[in-house]
């Protein structure tokens, strides 16, 4: 039988440069194919193409054929008779995948409209029928909501539902998880794998993440500058890889289930907060601002940070991290809770005392290119906090390429720009100017998330390195439990604002108690098709979204999506509803708590 | 909704009232009435030019304040703006001449705005091709040429139209011709006639303007990715295009309809004046020379009701059009 899309030396350039090079797959009914690569490998542009999406300054050469028939240079109207109908595409960022202005049902009832003919009604109907499939909760009234009002994961939840109106043969989805916090990507790998039965269509899944692939694809093709460079069955890749590229790639994901060597014994006390709490005003009304309601951003935060030590702090988006960060930087007295830094409390500083705190703590930023000023030599970029900090010439003269050396740049690249630096190279000159002052902690805000895994290796490294070289503390925020695990010694998890566990890596991820910690960890995909998807059998997938930050809860905070409180008996669950779990240090904030193994 | 638009009609409420005090009290600043009757021929005694004063509530013996509280006890409590300088009522100027303005202005910018919008996102759709160059070339050279010219080019075609064909076709002097009458369709067809070019000139003017705004909104609308997924839906062009592209492109275009209708008004002065129509810009030239208080009051009012209704009118737009602001508001 010949296979459903069969794709042929396909090229694809950009106004002469070269995109995709060569590109030759296949893809069988009913079949997954996981399509991995690092950025700009051509991953996006080839899926683009199958479709005829690709935008106007794109030239493509070669053949797909879709059930026989060729795609590539047939005219729009053909084009559009097979999108959605043959074949349809799921996107990455689902909030600026629907156009604001319409209702989510109303943009589903197109979809199902656009190639059969049905009544509008009728549209309708299926639309929320398909709401209801993909798991959106009171499809009928959700339907009437416009994108805006959705979660980012109702929001892809919906895009697959639209995917789905036309039941096509082929579903392309291009990282349809990258944007969603781990909880969420779980959910949605679900939801896809159910569109997918139903459909009984093939899908092309497009992702940078291994362990997204490996639990959901039956063949991988690994793509790298345009080119496929190694092609087989899920096993075969990740198990017997052929490549050195593809071997490489596999090295340096980080794993959660990596042995971890022993960590050296740390010093005193760095960093201590305890029950900070902040809150921001929601205002209404154009002349006259009115104070609406509460924020409660942070709500309970304790942390404990030590000398020659990483503590990472772990949460889902919104969940209050940047804003403990923000709020440890200003040195100023928290709005709630104590905050001591190297002894010293917050709030009863005098200015000169908070300066020298000032050098003491640095801080490194998520987005390399955003956090660095573009009309500056990097030389002048590091030496800043220096001068801020009144060092004289002579010392930023020596400093610099002590500095662009200890982070493994080149010391003659001091007078090159941002631009001329890869992602990568340009966290490294972060990392420079945060150390250019000789902190004692160094304040690490999601600081390889923008980077291709072998590169984030690298800064991972480095950290690693100048950590033992110079004996820093460091605060690593991050949502990635992978990353966490390579790189931390102790971790504490917030929800909603509020510390819900901490203690040493080893310790939580082994046995972790909160039953939120437990549901985190579960769902963070393995690189490994067998264990992945064997955890997929138990994994523990959370309901619905996180509750809204802007109301106080009684009880227990978590209770909403809790799996272990449905399984109480009605006075434990009382517990729950009326008591606030309270938190200790290296403890679980659970009434119940029971250490389970997950990993 | 209702509550959103009920805060911002408030709003534009106080607005207008804040004007219309300002530019009273700004109008008794800067214009000198008596230098007008001192400069009448024959002469009048200073006994009647005081006369004359106290008569319009100008005497500028009495201070500011007690005139002021005095123009808004009348103008404000009674609706009475009072008489303009050469002793008629302004309430009733205002009414003959309010008329006049607004078909001129409404014909104009109704038309120049929807043509704009259409012109904009199909040059857009066209980006860089012949049709959106040539668009592109001509309405830089609209918004480069002063309103007057405008006018005055329009009318040498006129001219020039009129004589090749030998008819009196077009015609470009008043709003009406002296002494036609007959049936009503006649006066219908008369009025027609002499509206044209005005239009033009003004619907011009807001086309060139709203199609470079239209396009560069719709030109970040056709870049989204939102467009791309109407795409992969499998819609049709027309829809992808109109459903999505300009509804969507419309929303930050109700901005700028409040400002724009600002611009009109000032070119319509000028509008007026050249195709002699007797309307609000020409009295407020007029009322600026003979140093006539309450008529320039009596424009500024005119002109703040409009710019603020229009304003209210984009406030309506832009709810309709973007159910964001709706929600949040
Ligand atoms: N609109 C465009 N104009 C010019 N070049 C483009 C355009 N879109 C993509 N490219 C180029 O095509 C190549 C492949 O890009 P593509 O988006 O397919 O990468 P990808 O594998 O999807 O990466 P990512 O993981 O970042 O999504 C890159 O070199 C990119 O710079
Ligand atoms: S306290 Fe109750 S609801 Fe909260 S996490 Fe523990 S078991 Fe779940
Ligand atoms: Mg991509």
């Amino acid at each position: 039988m010949s296979p459903l899309l069969d794709i042929t030396s396909l090229d694809v350039d950009f106004g002469g440069e070269a995109a995709v090079r060569d590109v030759n797959l296949t893809l069988d009914r009913g079949e997954v194919l996981g399509l991995v690569g690092e950025s700009g490998s051509g991953k996006s542009v080839t899926a683009l193409s199958v479709l005829g999406l690709l935008p106007r300054n794109a030239t493509a050469r070669g053949s797909i054929r879709l059930d026989g028939t060729e795609l590539l240079g047939a005219g729009e109207r053909a084009l559009t008779r097979i999108r959605g109908d043959r074949a349809a595409m799921v996107f990455q960022d689902p909030l600026s995948a629907f156009t604001p202005v319409h209702r989510i049902g109303d943009q589903i009832a197109e979809a199902v409209r656009a190639h059969r003919d049905i009544g509008r009604e009728q549209a309708r109907t299926r639309a929320v029928e398909l709401l209801d499939l993909v798991g959106i909760p009171e499809p009928a009234l959700r339907a009437k909501a416009f994108p805006h009002e959705f979660s980012g994961g109702m929001r892809q939840r919906a895009m697959i539902a639209m995917a789905m109106a036309g039941e096509p043969d082929l579903i392309l989805a291009d990282e349809p998880t990258t944007a969603l916090d781990v909880t969420i990507q779980a959910q949605i790998l679900d939801v896809l794998r159910t569109a997918q039965r139903e459909t009984g269509a093939a899908v092309l899944l497009v992702s940078h993440d291994l362990g997204v692939i490996a639990g959901t694809a039956d063949r991988v093709a690994v793509m790298r500058d345009g080119r496929i460079v190694e092609q087989g069955t899920a096993a075969e890749v990740f198990h017997r890889p052929r490549e050195p590229y593809t071997r490489q790639l596999l090295a340096a994901v980080p794993r959660i289930d990596a042995p971890r060597e022993p960590r050296p014994p740390t010093g005193g006390t760095v960093l201590k907060v305890r029950g900070l709490t902040r809150t921001f005003p929601v205002l209404k009304g154009t002349v006259v601002k009115r104070r609406t309601g509460t924020v409660y951003a942070v709500d309970g935060v304790d942390l404990d940070v030590r000398r020659g030590e990483t503590l990472a702090l772990v949460g889902e988006s919104g969940s209050g991290k940047s804003t403990t960060l923000f709020e440890l930087l200003e040195l100023a007295a928290p709005e709630g809770g104590t905050v001591e830094l190297f002894g010293q409390r917050l709030g009863s500083l005098t200015p000169a005392e908070a300066k020298a705190l000032r050098r003491r703590v640095q801080i490194v930023f998520q987005d390399p290119m955003a956090s660095l000023d573009p009309r500056m030599p990097v030389g002048d970029i590091i030496a800043e906090p220096l001068r801020t900090q009144g060092a004289d010439r002579a010392a930023v003269a020596r400093r610099v390429p002590e500095l662009l050396t200890q982070v493994g740049l080149d010391p003659a690249h001091a007078d090159r720009f941002p631009h001329q630096f890869s992602g990568g190279q340009r966290q490294r000159v972060g990392i420079a100017r945060a150390l250019s002052v000789a902190p004692e902690l160094l304040v690490l805000d999601e600081p390889v998330s923008a980077l291709d895994v072998s590169v984030q290796a690298g800064v991972l490294d480095l950290l690693r390195r100048l950590k033992e070289e110079l004996g820093l503390a460091y605060l690593f925020v991050s949502h990635d439990l992978s990353v966490v695990r390579n790189i931390a010694d102790r971790v504490s998890v917030v929800y909603l604002g509020r510390t819900v566990e901490a203690g040493p890596v080893d310790e939580v991820f082994a046995r972790p108690r909160h039953p939120y910690t437990q549901a985190l960890l579960s769902a963070v995909p393995l690189p490994d098709p067998e264990r992945e998807r064997e955890r997929q059998r138990s994994r523990i997938l959370l309901a619905g979204d996180p509750p809204s930050p802007t109301r106080r809860y009684d009880g227990c905070r978590f209770r909403t999506r809790c799996p272990l409180y449905v399984q109480l008996t009605v006075d434990e669950q009382k517990r729950c509803a009326h008591d606030v779990p309270g938190f200790e240090q290296d403890g679980a904030a659970c009434h119940f708590p029971r250490a389970r193994t997950v990993l | 909704m209702p509550s959103y638009l009920v805060k911002r009609l408030g709003y534009h409420a106080v607005l207008l009232l804040a004007a219309v005090c300002l530019s009273y009290l700004l109008a008794s600043l800067a214009l000198d009435p008596r230098s007008y009757y001192e400069g009448r021929q024959p002469p009048l005694s200073p006994a009647a030019v005081d006369h004359h004063l106290t008569a319009l509530g100008l005497d500028d013996h009495q201070p500011l304040r007690e005139r002021f509280l005095h123009w808004a006890d009348r103008a404000l409590l009674h609706g009475d703006l009072g008489r303009t300088i050469d002793g008629t009522s302004v309430d009733a100027e205002f009414g003959r001449r309010i008329g006049v303005s607004l078909r001129l202005l409404l014909a104009g910018t109704v038309l120049g705005t929807v043509a704009g919008v259409l012109a904009g996102a199909w040059t857009a759709v066209r980006q860089y091709r012949f049709s959106d160059r040539a668009v592109t070339v001509i309405s830089f050279a609209l918004l480069s040429t002063p309103v007057f010219l405008l006018a005055i080019l329009l009318k040498t075609g006129a001219i020039w139209f009129n004589q090749t064909t030998g008819t009196d076709l077009i015609q470009f002097t008043g709003e009406k011709s002296p002494g036609v009458d007959g049936g009503f369709w006649t006066v219908l067809g008369d009025r027609a006639v002499h509206l044209l070019l005005p239009t033009l000139s003004v619907a011009l003017f807001a086309l060139a303007g709203y199609s470079r705004y239209q396009r560069s909104s719709m030109l970040d609308v056709l870049g989204s990715d939102y467009l791309r997924t109407a795409r992969a839906k499998g819609l049709g062009r027309r829809a992808v295009l109109l459903r999505h592209g300009l509804r969507t492109a419309l929303i930050p275009m109700s901005t700028y309809f409040s400002y724009g209708f600002l611009a009109l008004f000032t070119g319509a002065t000028f509008t007026e004046t050249i195709f002699g129509w007797h309307g609000m810009g020409e009295w407020f030239v007029n009322s600026i020379g003979k140093n006539d208080v309450n008529s320039v009051v009596a424009v500024n009012i005119f002109a703040a009701v409009t710019v603020l209704f229009s304003g209210f009118l984009a406030d309506l737009l832009h709810a309709a059009l973007d159910p964001r602001i709706r929600k949040t508001s």
